[in-house]
């Protein structure tokens, strides 16, 4: 084709993530045969199914969760499936996202004009404005009064039950998901924008990630450091029951509020997204910062997936429920018994305190859980990772990537993505879930 | 609800009155127990941890447990126990993870008794031995039941159940050393208390988490569990395999089940989310609850009977912050207001009548049916069973035996298969319809066929015109006519008509990139039944040129969609999946210009028969009396038709007419109509005509019935198992499933194959290769015949 003058895009990434080297993705070995299904059933492997791919099992629930979201029979026409996702997407400022869900839409025979702008869209799609803001940043906000004005019969256009809750688990979804995108640096697609270049490659240019280098310079400290994560990790759970019910509290606190710098200023968001976007300055902000009254906060007990959320999504949306319980379940079980270079490890401590201290940051507190554990178990670093990953997605960098658990291998660092992603999608859903149902009440 | 209503019921020496009657509570229960007298009962919580005296008129409180100016988390409580031979003695399960004992006989404000933290978890569920003082059970979120022996300062035994979460133990009323624990995944296991290391017993009681289960009271070997699953489920436990005998189906899922003193079928149940009623089933009614409790407003979390042989008396607490006295007499009954009569139609048109006896015999004067009145009585009568609450109600059960000759339905068969709906210009379609009817001697019928032709056709040239006329038709003339075309004979309009339908459809092509025309990639793709429409609908016509007689009528443009039949169509096409496209594409038929001028050109040729009509219609035709003027009358005849039961003929003159009369019609009266029509061809097993006619409908409600439920599954052809893939490799046996034995890829559409060796392939790959060969494209040297 060149010679025929047409010129002849060239794909930039060099692999499907800007922080894993594509080398190393592959001789990680991704599941064959799981990418082989995904390539079967969407036509092309995208760089979020091969860095999935690194934990196939929990690919493969997600791919079937994907699929039922957007394909399966349900309330919602398939281009306004494909649009609320950008519009999710969009609040994220992930543009990765909305490029894929925004070729979707288009195939799904939705209106082009619709992507230039959200003024563009049916009222009934912008209604969810607010309710996409809050979900994405601080769902601990979302009230019976959101679900009223879309779903009471003077509302219009009204949203059916069925159709809000499915509209809630795309977005909740593709927020969680956009968490997982930054927080793996994936590369644009080479029909994204930014993803292809018409320059010639230049010769003096080798592609290599530098990141991927300062990310082994400290091996030998780096060593140390796991034994002492895994010594406290086996002290943890021989430890008895000392503290008192007020320190219990205090360390939830604590955690809560420990501030954590996460504010990088980036680049203004590219134009394709910000139009998308109402109200771009609405963020994330610390649940309860010190010293201001807190909102009142969420009890694991008195809310939780498995004996509330999920009936109420297998009531509204059949099915559904199932599906994100697997994923649930899926995440919270997976382990290799495995940490950097050792192996046979129970890593169960470790997960947990990810999981909690996740739905810590969304105010959600877990009565029997012992907050101190997270303090002794994630490293600072770490939490700056999974704050920035977790509530401001779009500010993670490589650097935020590649401080914390320096040797750990990077599909363990996936593997942390994926826990990070799975606990703010369920607390996300928890709060609106709860909203559902005080309306429903 | 502040019904006054005294019961008294005798018990022994002590005897217990009330009436239903709440009280507010500061905080949402978790939790109610009851003291064994039945004289108190304690209400627990996050934030609440209370005694309440039980008193004829109402509640009094009498106790705060929860003491100290910030109380810990040892007071969030998620279950709570009244011992029932100690009646100083509580228990409670904190959501920390600790569990508490309390004794009221202390003289200091704060009860408290032991505190045992040895769960990692919040703990779900305490459970006191109902006859051994010190022996209390929990059940703990970490996966552990813990059984303590109240007089030391550990557990005594630890019972694992594999890390999977405890959701309730329940110790047997009867068995002194066996308890039931019911767990997250599904399971209930049954323990002997003096055996820590391994269950008894093990079984999958639902799918989804078990929440709940109670031992039947009297009966040793019941035990009720309830589900995620909104089931609940009563297991015999005597046989060696755990049974299930009785099964209720309810609308949520099941947070408790409590059986009912005194009546051994009966139990209680509350929900954990959106319902909110307290019901008591009869396990052998499982269809309708024997009786409802709808006082709260919120969801109800705890329920216990006041007393253990008293079955009058239920008390319950709520997420709403009440807590509730309810009396049996007082509660609703859903049996009352169901309908207890039942009617239904048997295969061969026969109507079988159940109803009350009293009424039927009220009414002697009835008639019976000229086609056969059998009264049946009453086939099934259940043994009275004096223990069984419900109403008896004594049915009669009639059957009306139709005639098989004069309800038969063979008229509608045949009308559905013969009539012609689309593809035929409108003046062709009614008169062949108006034939089908006047053979299957329905002359009603065909004369409004006959009818609706000459209301709605073009002014057309009376029937002894004939072709050479055609060209100076009178008619015609009084128009204004612009050019050639209209003094050109019949052919030569059909020439230049078709030469420019064709060109339109190549043009159209590469518009609709995704309709594949090839042949060969149309049997690899599955299609939209879009396109092929698509094509015929929108071929674009200068109707200025080739039918003048329209120009009057401009007005009211008159648009037909020209369908092929169902059967013509390539019978797989690209499914795309796109829940939208038919309302895209009834729009583009809506707008395009319709094809007329096969219609003008068949008017003309066509022979009308019904000679003695067009002779009295021909002269009241006046060029201005267009179609629109009869549009009342013809709706008024549909909703007749409609009426009367030949929703048929309704449909079928909506679907003929199209745009001439939809508009006059609601939607919805429409939908009805084709609704029913659909019904009923599908009863009649008329696939084909009810596909058509759900095409040609123009409701978007009919029109995406055709979308729905469109997912096949496929076996691998190879292990006959189902391919649970997306793709096309069998995960199990890890081929291809059913390969072209010709070109050797997947055949993802007609696979044709040899009964006689059962290689196969391709419809069309076969078929070519037993042009040329006569052995087997698979090489096994069978001879192979494809006729």
């Amino acid at each position: 084709m060149s010679e025929e003058g047409i010129e002849v895009p060239r794909a930039l990434a060099s692999g499907p993530s800007a922080f894993i080297p594509a080398k190393e993705m592959f001789t990680e070995g991704p599941n064959q045969d799981m990418l082989i299904e995904s390539f079967l059933s969407l036509g092309r492997v995208d760089h979020l199914a091969m860095v999935m791919a690194l934990h196939p099992s929990y690919l493969s629930c997600f791919l079937r969760t994907q699929h039922a979201l957007f394909e399966l029979d349900g309330p919602l026409p398939r281009d306004w499936r494909h649009y609320i996702s950008i519009m999710a997407a969009a609040r994220h400022h992930c543009s990765y996202m909305v490029q894929q869900h925004s070729m979707a839409f288009l195939e799904a025979g939705g209106e082009e004009s619709w992507l230039s702008g959200l003024e563009h869209a049916p009222t009934k799609l912008r209604g969810l404005q607010t309710l996409n803001k809050l979900l994405a940043h601080r769902p601990w906000l979302i009230t019976q009064q959101h679900i009223q004005e879309l779903v009471c019969a003077g509302a219009e256009p009204r949203w059916s039950l069925a159709e809000l809750i499915h509209a809630v688990i795309l977005m909740a979804h593709t927020h969680s998901l956009c968490s997982f995108v930054w927080g793996c640096g994936l590369n644009p697609e080479p029909d994204h924008i930014g993803g292809h270049t018409f320059c010639p490659p230049s010769p003096s240019h080798i592609p290599h990630s530098p990141a991927h280098e300062d990310g082994r310079q400290e091996l030998a400290d780096g060593a140390v450091e796991v034994e002492v994560l895994m010594k406290r990790m086996v002290e943890l759970q021989q430890q008895e029951e000392e503290c008192t019910q007020e320190e219990m509290v205090t360390r939830f606190e604590r955690e809560r509020s420990e501030s954590i710098p996460t504010a990088v200023v980036r680049g203004a968001p590219p134009e394709l997204v910000l139009n998308l976007v109402e109200e771009p300055e609405f963020r994330y902000e610390d649940f309860a910062p010190r010293g201001e009254q807190s909102p009142p906060i969420m009890r694991a007990q008195d809310y939780s997936w498995e004996d509330h959320g999920f009936s109420l999504v297998q009531r509204l949306l059949p099915d559904m429920g199932q599906f994100l319980d697997e994923e649930f379940q899926v995440v919270s079980n997976l382990t290799y018994h495995r940490m950097a270079m050792h192996e046979g490890v129970d890593t169960y401590t470790l997960r947990k305190a990810l999981w909690n201290y996740i739905h810590c940051l969304y105010g959600i507190r877990y009565d029997d859980y012992d907050y101190g554990s997270v303090n002794v178990l994630l490293e600072r670093s770490l939490k700056v990772f999974v704050k920035t990953v977790a509530c401001h997605p779009e500010q993670t960098t490589a650097h935020i990537y590649h401080d914390f658990w320096r040797h750990f291998r990077h599909s363990e660092k996936v593997h942390a993505n994926l826990i990070v992603m799975e606990a703010r999608l369920q607390a996300a859903l928890l709060y609106t879930l709860r909203a559902i149902t005080y309306y429903m009440r | 609800m502040e019904k006054m209503s005294r019961v008294t019921t005798a018990l022994g020496s002590n005897s217990i009155t009330g009436r239903t009657m709440f009280c507010h509570l500061d905080a949402p229960a978790n939790a109610i127990s009851v003291c064994r007298d039945a004289t108190q009962v304690v209400v627990a919580g996050r934030n609440i941890f209370k005694i309440y005296a039980l008193e004829e008129e109402q509640f009094v409180e009498k106790l705060n447990l929860r003491v100290g100016r910030k109380p810990s988390l040892n007071f969030s409580c998620a279950d709570v126990m009244w011992h029932q031979m100690e009646e100083n003695l509580l228990a409670t399960a904190a959501t920390n993870g600790a569990v508490v004992t309390w004794n009221l006989g202390k003289p200091s404000r704060n009860k408290q008794d032991q505190l045992f933290t040895e769960h990692k978890r919040t703990v779900n569920k305490v459970c006191f031995h109902p006859t051994e003082v010190y022996m209390l059970l929990s059940g703990s979120q970490d996966g552990f039941m813990k059984c303590f022996d109240l007089r030391k300062k550990e557990s005594v035994s630890t019972f694992s159940g594999q890390s999977e979460s405890v959701r309730d133990v329940q110790f047997s009323m009867k068995d002194y050393f066996t308890f039931a624990a019911s767990f997250e995944n599904g399971n209930v296991q049954l323990w002997d208390i003096r055996r820590p290391d391994r269950y008894e017993r093990m079984f999958t009681a639902h799918t989804g988490p078990v929440f709940c289960c109670d031992w039947h009271p009297d009966d040793r070997g019941w035990l009720a569990t309830g589900g995620r699953d909104k089931m609940v489920k009563v297991w015999d436990m005597t046989t060696n395999r755990a049974k299930e005998i009785y099964c209720v189906q309810t609308i949520a899922s099941v947070a408790r089940v409590k059986w009912r003193p005194e009546r051994k079928f009966h139990l209680a149940t509350c929900s954990m989310m959106v319902d909110h009623n307290i019901y008591v089933w009869d396990i052998r009614r499982p269809f309708i609850p024997f009786a409802t409790f709808e006082e709260h407003k919120d969801v109800t979390t705890g329920i216990v009977w006041r007393h253990q042989h008293d079955p009058h008396y239920l008390l319950s607490g709520s997420k709403d912050s009440t807590l509730y006295q309810h009396m049996f007499k007082d509660a609703t009954r859903p049996v009352d207001k169901a309908n207890p009569e039942g009617l239904c139609f048997g295969l061969m048109g026969d109507l079988a009548f159940a109803v009350n006896e009293s009424l039927i015999s009220s009414d002697a004067s009835r008639k019976p049916y000229p086609g056969g009145d059998r009264r049946y009585p009453f086939f099934s009568f259940k043994k009275a069973n004096p223990t069984e609450q419900f109403a008896h109600v004594s049915s009669t059960l009639s059957v009306f035996e139709t005639d098989l000759d004069s309800n038969c339905m063979d008229w509608f068969v045949k009308t559905a298969q013969l009539y012609l709906l689309s593809g035929k210009p409108f003046t062709e379609l009614c008169d062949h319809n108006a034939k089908v009817a006047q053979e299957l001697k329905r002359p009603q019928v065909s004369t409004t066929w006959t009818m609706l032709r000459i209301m709605f056709s073009e002014p057309a040239p009376g029937p002894n015109q004939n072709l050479s006329k055609l060209g100076s038709l009178p008619l015609m003339n009084s128009f204004s006519m612009k050019d050639l075309g209209s003094v050109m004979g019949p052919e030569g309009r059909l020439e230049r008509h078709k030469g420019e339908s064709r060109q339109d459809n190549i043009h159209l092509e590469p518009g609709n990139s995704h309709i594949s025309n090839n042949n060969e990639e149309n049997e690899e793709t599955e299609g939209s039944d879009g396109p092929t429409e698509y094509m015929f609908g929108d071929a674009e016509l200068d109707d200025d040129d080739l039918y003048p007689m329209e120009h009057e009528n401009q007005a009211v443009p008159e648009e037909q969609v020209y369908t092929l039949p169902p059967e013509a169509f390539q019978l797989r096409h690209e499914i795309i999946d796109n829940p939208s496209a038919p309302e895209h594409l009834q729009q583009d038929k809506a707008d395009s210009p319709h094809v007329s001028g096969n219609e003008a050109e068949v008017t003309c040729l066509t022979p009308i028969e019904t000679v003695s009509l067009i002779s009295i219609s021909q002269p009241l035709y006046s060029p201005h009396l267009h179609g629109s003027f009869f549009c009342p009358i013809v709706r008024e005849m549909l909703s007749h038709y409609a009426e009367q039961g030949d929703v048929q003929m309704a449909v079928s003159v909506l679907i003929v007419l199209g745009e001439r009369i939809r508009k006059e019609i609601d939607d919805l009266t429409q939908e009805h109509w084709y609704m029913s029509y659909i019904d009923l061809l599908q009863r009649f097993e008329l696939w084909n005509v009810s596909n058509e006619v759900i095409k040609l409908s123009t409701c978007s409600a009919i029109t995406c019935l055709n979308q729905t439920s469109t997912t096949l599954h496929i076996n691998c052809s190879n292990c006959k198992r189902p391919m649970s893939n997306k793709g096309w490799i069998c995960d199990r046996c890890r081929q291809c499933a059913s390969a072209c034995a010709v070109c050797h890829h997947v055949v993802k559409g007609l696979f044709v194959w040899c009964q006689g060796c059962s290689h196969g392939g391709h419809l069309e790959h076969i078929m070519n290769w037993l042009k040329n060969n006569s052995h087997c494209p698979a090489g096994c040297g069978h001879m192979c015949e494809y006729t």
